[in-house]
């Protein structure tokens, strides 16, 4: 996790899409909005989930990994950055590769869409636009002594889990105290739910496009 | 379904391109992705929002050729930097292709709309004013201000009513909104506004948030709430709808709407039956309080419980969660206010705060979150038919004299007090009201009952609307008058703490567009009052408002543009120029009646207005959703907003077997039509809701009743009685009205023919793949 980073509590978000207008008001891909946010239980409440770039650590962020043209440069800060646009190739092999599902590719321009961390605002001591605008502080940026000092007794994790695989984070969620002794479950085509706000399911299956299978 | 449109021909895949990469046109005409921040050099303008009543603080920035082209977060302490979409994407209107740039007119509804030159608008204008009164008598011509105009605005348009127009026939659409809250506010109080600023609820112990959606209606007061519970606070939500910010509440209390007096009189039955009372507090300053208290004994809540369809054990879950707390909160918006007990629901509330000694102390009070921009502001200086400045009574002699001396008019020439918003449609198709001037307002799609709005508005000899976009009611008009947005004047608006807040010019208006203060101005000069409208501005305009106000209850004397900009806003009372401002009303439990007393006001519930039977069974309840504001003039026309939440919905519980997207057809005794179903369980399933910001053939508001609350004539929104049935399609949603020759910015309305209901009713998620 980086120093002063983005953390996401899904257990404050309105599903108010201020993220995603934000996002879209920033200079470096105006009109366009690299977040998303999904509501993940449909047709049961209006429960809601911003997903950014989790800005991946462990080992590169599998992105760049994959990157043949090695358009996704890694700043020594941990930001993983957009796809630089002289070297990209448009080949999706990113948006294959990432487990959260967050680029995009911009079909006109044949060239990768991700979220930088606001690098142009980050860089100069601002927050990003996401969460300088959350109505919410689901989205809250800082250091994890100043997000404990707002938020007493809160844990995170930055430890995510994709069947056998397990990554490791730039960004954080705010996770329930007994979630940060395993990795936070993501979200692979079969994913078995045991509660969803606290409600049992019986065990269910979801897809993850949120459709009972 | 085909989203395609505009300039660039690929196919918008939103598993590759979701919603949001489109080219939306940003407020320097251009498409917002071909813009870039190395092309320009920009100024920052200190403002704050026109949407709602919270009024964050934001700055539009402001290209080298003097544009408003976008926004920047702004660390204002209301909102510390934070906005809703709808106050990011807000800066889109001011230069939106869409803008009314030239007067419209027409001499009779069968002809379209030509433009015409300001002079023979005006012109015209006053000559059927003129034509009008001397035929039918001075009350036959009416006028309706609106909540989101600058108070100087709403100042000027009580006075142009009472001045320049001299009728009685003056009201504002405010009287959609806050007249329940404020009825009991000045009952209980003898003041009208929110006892407490915002940042006293990161204090409480216990906040209680009855009939608001305070996650999509007013996002940003959010994080006050979530403040609170990060500080060890419980959460009481009441409203039969599991919202965002009831989904995570302590106790939600998914009660029928329409029973809210119900469930508050037995709360503070179980509250004086356990010994929860501020028995000193009572003593010393209430009164009624022996009245009150056999009154909500008739209330135990076995019975609340049937009437309000709940368990009876929440009932006493909530009476001590909120009467054992050190100190407590309540707010409340419309979901209790829009009740033909409207009034009453409130004073339920303001009992029960009174009753447990929460008044007047950081973390314990009381409040009332104004809709509108200047919902609070917006009521106070005279646009209300019984008001005049500094929320004066125009029955009252002493007031009349007061005001008539301070415009310089003889008193016998100042009207009595008119009627009521819905009244005056009703007066409309009696002919009583033959002409009238809209500023401000789109009765077309925020009245109840379309079909008796329509009809009123068509009888009409004359009516002229002032808008920047051509509303839905604009378009049905003789004249529309083009006018500034809220970026290119100066003015004030009080937000829900009734904190008076300053918005500045950011740029000029477009070629063609004038202010409504000059519009007022010249129309006054027309008729004959040129020496009592001659403002430059708004600046001027403050300063009369000011002096009207010194002294009233609602004391803007000390009020100033300069310690405004100076301190970031003044909660009036606020006498005189070193006075601080009055963030926290009652301390010491101190009211603003001559007896400084609570005056608590006995209530007994009644069920709503329509009759339930087996034809229409159902509850219709109608409100907001987080993308959209009010009736939709302004936000149905920017791309983000309508690519969230393209189209209205009907909200219902899985038991009645309809799958999501299908089309149910809901029928009150008023009209009936078909939207797609989103279906959910967070609703009751004796409730169904739709999303009123949409005109007709889609308008929540052709199906709402106009029944009235006998006080505050506040129309009953929140409950009617409806039936659902399938149905073959949706009804389409109509494109907003354009005057002649001209259409809707196409690349924002891309998604508004999508059938589907959004992923939830905050909108449509962002991955969805349909």
């Amino acid at each position: 996790m980086m120093g002063r980073t983005l953390f996401i509590d899904p257990g404050r978000c309105i599903g108010c899409q201020a993220c995603v207008s934000g996002c879209r008001e920033c200079d470096s891909h105006r009109g366009k909005s690299m977040i998303h946010l999904d509501y993940p239980d449909e047709g049961s409440s209006v429960a809601s989930l911003p997903t950014v770039c989790m800005h991946c650590e462990d080992p590169v962020a599998p992105c760049a990994e994959v990157c043949p043209a090695e358009a996704i440069l890694i700043s020594p800060d941990g930001v993983v950055h957009e796809a630089d646009p002289t070297r990209c190739i448009g080949c999706s092999n990113c948006v294959n590769a990432c487990p959260f599902g967050v680029p995009k590719i911009d079909l006109a321009a044949k060239l990768q869409l991700k979220c930088n961390l606001c690098y142009d605002r980050t860089s100069l001591g601002l927050a990003p636009m996401c969460a300088t605008v959350c109505p919410t502080g689901a989205l809250f940026y800082g250091t994890l002594e100043e997000l404990q000092a707002e938020r007493p007794g809160v844990d995170v994790s930055n430890w995510f889990e994709f069947g056998d695989v397990q990554i490791t984070t730039g960004v954080a969620m705010v996770v329930p105290a007994d979630r940060t002794r395993d990795p936070v479950p993501g979200g692979l085509p079969t994913l078995p739910l045991v509660q969803v706000n606290g409600r049992d399911t019986g065990g269910r299956v979801v897809s993850d496009a949120g459709g009972q299978l | 379904m085909s989203r395609a449109v505009g300039p660039v021909p690929v196919s918008l895949d939103p598993s590759v391109a979701p919603p949001g990469t489109r080219n939306f046109r940003d407020a320097g005409g251009i498409p917002a992705d071909q813009w870039h921040a190395n092309q320009v050099k920009q100024t920052l303008v200190p403002t704050h929002c026109c949407f709602c009543g919270v009024q964050c603080g934001m700055y539009l920035r402001v290209d080298e050729r003097g544009k408003v082209f976008g926004v920047e977060p702004r660390n204002h302490d209301i909102n510390r930097s934070r906005l809703c979409p709808k106050g990011l994407n807000a800066y889109q209107q001011v230069n939106h292709p869409d803008r009314l740039t030239a007067p419209l007119l027409r001499r009779s509804r069968d002809e379209p709309f030509r433009e015409a030159s300001w002079e023979e608008a005006l012109d015209f204008t006053a000559a059927e004013v003129r034509r009008i009164q001397t035929a039918y008598g001075r009350d036959a011509f009416g006028l309706l201000g609106g909540a989101s105009l600058f108070s100087e605005k709403t100042y000027l348009v009580g006075k142009f009513a009472r001045v320049a127009l001299k009728t009685r026939h003056v009201d504002y659409n405010g009287r959609l909104c806050m007249v329940s809250a404020a009825g009991a506010n000045k009952l209980a109080f003898g003041i009208d506004r929110a006892a407490n600023p915002f940042a006293d609820i990161l204090q409480t112990d216990c906040l209680l948030i009855a009939g608001s959606n305070v996650g999509e209606c007013f996002p940003v007061m959010t994080q006050y709430l979530w403040g609170a519970r990060d500080r060890g606070a419980k959460l009481i939500v009441v409203d039969p709808r599991e919202t965002a910010v009831a989904r995570t509440a302590d106790i939600h209390v998914a009660l029928r709407s329409g029973t809210d007096a119900a469930f508050f009189n037995s709360v503070l039955h179980v509250v004086i039956r356990e010994g929860l009372t501020d028995d000193a507090f009572l003593a010393e300053h209430t009164t009624g309080w022996d009245e009150l208290r056999a009154t909500v004994a008739e209330y135990p809540p076995k019975l609340a419980a049937e009437i309000c369809g709940i368990p009876d054990v929440q009932i006493e879950q909530v009476a001590r969660m909120f009467g054992t707390a050190k100190k407590a909160m309540a707010w409340h918006a419309r979901g209790i206010e829009h009740h033909t007990q409207g009034v009453e629901n409130c004073l339920t509330v303001i009992n029960l705060c009174t009753a447990t000694g929460n008044l007047g102390r950081p973390g314990a009070g009381y409040g009332t979150i104004t809709g509108q921009g200047n919902g609070q502001g917006g009521r106070e200086h005279g646009q209300k038919s019984d008001l005049l400045p500094g929320g004066r009574s125009i029955a009252n002699p002493e007031h009349r004299r007061w005001i008539s001396e301070f415009w310089g008019i003889d008193e016998a020439e100042l009207p009595q007090a008119g009627t009521s918003m819905m009244e005056m449609v009703w007066q409309m198709q009696r002919q009583e009201i033959r002409g009238l001037i809209g500023i401000c307002n789109n009765p077309f799609v925020s009245l109840p009952n379309y079909a008796v709005v329509k009809d009123g508005y068509d009888t009409l000899d004359f009516h002229a609307q002032f808008d920047f976009f051509l509303s839905e009611t604009a378009a049905n008009a003789h004249v529309v008058f083009p006018v500034t947005t809220w970026a290119e004047d100066e003015g004030v608006m009080a937000n829900a703490e009734a904190r008076v807040v300053k918005h500045n010019k950011a740029q000029e208006p477009p070629p063609g567009v004038r202010t409504d203060t000059w519009v007022m101005c010249e129309l006054a000069r027309r008729l004959g009052a040129a020496d009592k409208f001659d403002f430059a501005g708004s600046r001027e305009v403050f300063d009369e408002l000011r002096a009207a106000s010194a002294g009233s209850v609602n004391d803007y004397y000390g009020i100033t543009y300069e310690r405004l900009e100076q301190t970031g806003g003044i909660a009036w009372p606020c006498p005189d120029l070193d006075h601080p401002g009055t963030p926290r009303l009652f301390e010491g439990g101190l009211t603003y009646h001559p007896d400084q007393k609570v005056h608590l006001q006995t209530v007994e519930w009644h069920p709503p207005a329509d009759r339930f039977d087996e034809q229409y069974p159902m509850r219709l309840t109608t409100g907001r959703t987080v993308a959209h504001f009010l009736s939709g003039n302004q936000t149905r026309r920017l791309g983000a907003l309508v690519e969230q939440t393209p189209r209205p919905w009907v909200e219902l519980h899985p038991s009645h077997g309809y799958r999501n997207g299908d089309p149910v057809r809901v029928t009150t005794r008023r009209g009936s039509e078909v939207l797609p179903a989103l279906v959910t369980e967070a609703i009751r399933p004796d409730h169904v809701f739709i999303p009123y910001h949409w005109p007709f053939p889609t308008s929540a508001n052709a199906l709402t009743i106009d029944a009235l609350d006998p006080r505050s004539k506040i129309p009953e929104y929140k409950v009617c009685a409806c039936r659902i049935d399938s149905a073959p399609a949706v009804d389409p949603v109509p494109a907003p009205p354009m005057p002649p020759g001209r259409s809707a910015y196409p690349e924002a309305q891309a998604s508004r023919d999508d059938p589907l209901p959004p992923s939830s009713p905050q909108g449509r998620g962002t991955g969805e793949v349909r």
